[in-house]
């Protein structure tokens, strides 16, 4: 079996902060990581490889320094890695990522295909269907649960109030969320051979992708202006002993019509 | 493309095993608003089967006219069929903007159906407008977990497709008097073979005793601070002298302190209650995203520079331990 999973390498967007007097983000010395949703696709791919046996191939998008993140993933367990990285590719909207990520992988042998549901940098849960699309594979999100006989699966797929269960065919692909599992760590012995391991570079000429779908050129999307949100402001602060404070609570709400 | 022939603004009537959900008839609150404003028809979209009430209900809620597409294999959601039965509307009706529910099943079929037709999508949008001199619909939506806020637009390719986390915008009035069977366009579909490809062997509905976060007026929240899944037992309590629920950061949920489905902030639910009152949450961002809009928002924390201050209406510095259970007895003692 080949197993495909796509990752992203995100600030962890826990330690960005807001310069307070520019009103703007602060990347610098923030920490990069290979997303969190992605991490459990990693670790399911792996659990497959280690009951059925399989290839599990990682690959992203992204800058060079993406790179780091493919050979966590080998030290996690994966066997190869692939980053498609080209200047042609800046200013993706996720309409573009999707297509360029399918390009790629399609060009690979593949059963599954896994990515995280959402990237903690965009929250857009759109790069999982849209590689579903673009690859005309059946489509699962919000998986909490993988069983596989050796020919079909059985999903568990979450739902805001209960689950369904689910039979898929492959090739398939197949979003995860963070109960799915606990991604183990890197191992030992893996960090050795993601050392050694080259990790396969490719840029946008050796993808199977139509070049206007690349890019802000392929993407539909525009950002058309972003700021940073203001706080409203400090209202009343109230020091007091807790009898008091809580007698200043309930008049406020009270003076208000709350209660 | 062209864009000038497309036009109307469609809301997609999300409904589960035959319950219309609420999120629809908010997205056709803030639909009629915008088509409206760009004196465009405001049509809702239902696929599922023996939903020909539902379809009238989509009227009363301000809908000009309703697309119903009716069929067995729409009775339960599946992305095949769902994208397959959206696309061919699409294909022949042409609409200028489509707006689907930012709910579990809409982020799965959204993006499916945005990538098939090639077009652009804009998740979890917190405000939506149109541009004045252009009638293009300017979309935002938090990123970066809420620290950076962005407007994004499609302007070249149609429809205009964005999703909507449910709390965000409010429905209209219920108005009887807005039914008019002959709106009502009722349709069938054909399906190709791919929407076998994924089979639904059971569908669990896990019995929650909790109520809708995003429904309750009154929300007692819980961060780090409390301590412990026991502590959270005085914020019950005051929950319940308030009638409200409880909730918590992300910190409460990942301790294990409270249900998955009780987190509050950009991973977890938007609220909009009458009162929050935030109990030893320090104030990340990412909480602030998820309740800021709150009416009115009062603060129990020890510490006076957490960031939580800056967005409540009321701050009471102490200790939660202390406040929150003197809270709940002068309640009760008001309620006697």
């Amino acid at each position: 079996m080949n197993i495909v999973v796509c990752v992203k390498q995100v600030p962890d967007t826990n330690e960005v902060k807001i310069d307070p007097v520019k009103g703007t983000l602060i990347r610098d010395g923030v920490p990069s990581i290979i997303n969190p949703d992605d991490k459990n696709a990693i670790e399911e791919a792996l659990r497959l490889k280690d009951k059925h046996g399989a290839n599990v191939t990682v690959i992203t998008m992204g800058p060079p320094q993406a790179e780091v993140a493919l050979k966590e993933a080998i030290a996690m367990g994966a066997d190869d890695a692939i980053l498609i990285s080209d200047r042609a590719f800046a200013g993706s909207d996720t309409l573009a990522t999707s297509r360029t990520l399918a390009g790629a992988i399609t060009k690979l042998d593949f059963d599954i295909v896994m990515a995280g549901r959402q990237a903690i940098d965009g929250d857009t849960a759109q790069v999982g269907p849209g590689i579903a699309e673009s690859l005309n594979l059946p489509q699962v999100t919000y998986v909490e649960n993988v069983e596989f006989d050796g020919k079909n699966l059985k999903i568990r797929k979450a739902l805001e109030d209960g689950y369904e269960v689910l039979e898929v065919q492959t090739p398939c692909l197949l979003t995860a969320i963070d109960s799915l599992n606990e991604p183990r760590y890197m191992q030992m012995k893996n960090i050795f051979t993601a050392y050694d391991k080259e990790v396969i570079m490719w840029n946008a000429s050796d993808i199977d992708v139509n070049p206007e779908h690349l890019g802000l050129k392929g993407s539909p999307t525009k950002v058309k202006k972003t700021w940073t949100k203001e706080t409203k402001g400090s209202g009343e602060i109230v020091e007091l002993p807790a009898k008091e404070a809580a007698a200043v609570a309930i008049s406020k709400l009270k003076e208000k019509h709350y209660i | 493309m062209n864009i000038n022939e497309y036009n109307g603004v469609w809301v997609y009537a999300e409904q589960r095993d035959g319950e219309l959900q609420k999120i629809g008839l908010e997205l056709l609150g803030k639909a009629r608003e915008i088509a409206d404003g760009i004196n465009e028809e405001l049509t809702a979209v239902l696929l599922g089967n023996n939903m020909d009430d539902t379809a009238k209900e989509l009227l009363a809620y301000g809908a000009d006219k309703v697309i119903y597409v009716e069929d067995e294999k729409l009775t339960h959601f599946t992305t095949d069929a769902f994208t397959e039965a959206i696309c061919s509307l699409v294909e022949s009706e042409k609409p200028g903007m489509m707006l689907v529910g930012a709910t579990y099943l809409g982020r799965d079929l959204g993006p499916r159906i945005a990538a098939r037709i090639g077009t652009g999508l804009t998740a979890d949008c917190t405000a939506l407008a149109t541009e004045e001199e252009t009638g293009h619909l300017m979309m935002t939506r938090p990123a970066f977990g809420g620290n950076l806020m962005a407007t994004i637009m499609c302007t070249e390719h149609r429809p205009q497709m964005a999703t909507v986390r449910p709390g965000v915008f409010d429905m209209i009035a219920k108005d009887e008097s807005r039914v008019d069977a002959s709106k009502i366009d009722k349709r069938t579909t054909t399906f190709s073979d791919t929407v076998d490809r994924i089979k639904v062997i059971e569908v669990v509905k896990e019995l929650k005793d909790t109520v809708d976060l995003t429904e309750a007026e009154f929300i007692v929240s819980g961060g780090r601070g409390v301590g412990s899944a026991e502590n959270f037992k005085q914020l019950e309590e005051l929950a319940h002298a308030l009638g409200g629920t409880v909730s918590g950061s992300r910190a409460t949920i990942d301790n294990g302190w409270l249900a998955h489905d009780l987190q509050v902030g950009q991973t977890g639910k938007t609220v909009r209650p009458l009162v929050y009152v935030a109990c030893g949450i320090s104030g990340a961002i990412q909480h602030l995203a998820g309740m800021q809009d709150s009416d009115y928002i009062i603060a129990i924390n020890k510490d006076a520079d957490a960031p939580i201050h800056g967005v409540a209406d009321l701050s009471l510095v102490g200790d939660l331990n202390k406040l929150v259970p003197e809270f709940t007895a002068q309640l009760r003692a008001m309620n006697k």
